[in-house]
C-alpha cells in the first residue's frame, strides 16, 4: 500500500516536473530585477547605438560566442565610438538580469539604439543574409555602401 | 548537470510539428552544450528572433542548466531552398 503510493507520488512528480520548475524558476528571476536594476540597464541599453552584453571584452573574448560576435561587428565596421560593451562576468548581478530584462536566456546580446536584435546565432545570420548591414545602415551605425558609391563617382 | 538529448527532443516535438530536428551534443560528454536544428510550419511567417524566443521558451528549464546553447530554426519552404542550393553549389564544385 505504501509503496503504491509511494510509486504513484514519484510518479506524478516526474509527469510534473516540468511545469514546476517553469513558474518557480520565472519567480525567482522576477524577483531578482528590481525596478531598480530594470532602469539601469534600460539606461545602458540606450547609452550608444550598439550596446553589446558579453563575456569578457572585445579585445579578450571569453567565450566563442562573444568572440564570434565582436568580430562581426568588427567586420561590419561599426565604430569604436558607437559600440559599448559590458562584461558580464564582471557583474553577477547584470549577468542575471540582463537575461530576464531581455527575456533571452543566453549572452551575448545586442541592442541596436536601444531595442534588443538577438543573441550570436541571430547575429551571424543576419551577417549572413545582409540583413545587419541594412538594420545598421538604417540607424545611421554605419555609412550606407550606395552613398559611397555615389559620392566615388561624383568624384571621379 | 548533463541534459538527456531526447528531452530535449520531446519538448520541442510535444509542442510543435517537426519537419525535421537535428540535435547535435557539443559538449564532448558532458552534456550541456547544445546545437539544434529545426524545421518546422510552426515558424511560417514568424521573424528569427521570435522563432528563437518560441524555442527558447519551449527549452526554458533546460537551457538554462546548459553551459552552452545555439539553434537555428527554418520553415520547410526555407530547407528545401537551403538543400537545392546546397545541392547545386556541390554540383558546381564536383564539375
Amino acid at each position: 500500500m505504501l509503496r503504491t503510493a509511494f510509486r504513484a507520488s514519484q510518479l506524478q512528480r516526474g509527469a510534473l516536473r516540468t511545469p514546476l520548475l517553469q513558474p518557480s524558476s520565472f519567480a525567482l528571476a522576477r524577483r531578482f530585477l528590481s525596478q531598480d536594476t530594470r532602469a539601469k540597464i534600460q539606461d545602458a541599453v540606450s547609452s550608444t547605438p550598439v550596446v553589446l552584453f558579453m563575456k569578457g571584452t572585445p579585445d579578450a573574448p571569453q567565450c566563442g560566442f562573444s568572440r564570434a560576435t565582436v568580430q562581426i561587428l568588427d567586420i561590419q565596421g561599426v565604430p569604436a565610438e558607437k559600440l559599448r560593451t559590458f562584461n558580464v562576468l564582471e557583474d553577477a548581478e547584470l549577468r542575471t538580469a540582463i537575461k530576464e530584462f531581455s527575456e533571452w536566456p543566453t549572452i551575448p546580446q545586442v541592442y541596436i539604439n536601444g531595442e534588443f536584435v538577438g543573441g550570436c546565432d541571430i547575429i551571424l545570420g543576419m551577417h549572413q543574409s545582409g540583413e545587419l548591414e541594412t538594420l545598421l545602415e538604417k540607424h545611421g551605425i554605419i555609412p550606407p555602401v550606395e552613398a559611397d558609391a555615389k559620392e566615388a563617382s561624383a568624384a571621379a | 548537470m548533463p541534459i538527456p538529448q531526447e528531452n530535449l527532443e520531446k519538448a520541442i516535438r510535444d509542442v510543435i510539428p517537426i519537419t525535421h530536428l537535428q540535435i547535435i551534443d557539443q559538449s564532448n560528454g558532458c552534456g550541456e552544450n547544445y546545437a539544434i536544428f529545426v524545421v518546422s510550419d510552426a515558424f511560417e511567417g514568424k521573424t528569427t528572433l521570435a522563432r528563437h524566443r518560441f524555442i527558447n521558451e519551449i527549452l526554458k528549464t533546460e537551457i538554462a542548466l546548459m553551459h552552452a546553447f545555439s539553434q537555428k530554426t527554418l520553415t520547410p519552404k526555407q530547407w528545401e531552398a537551403q538543400q537545392a542550393k546546397e545541392a547545386a553549389e556541390t554540383t558546381v564544385a564536383a564539375s
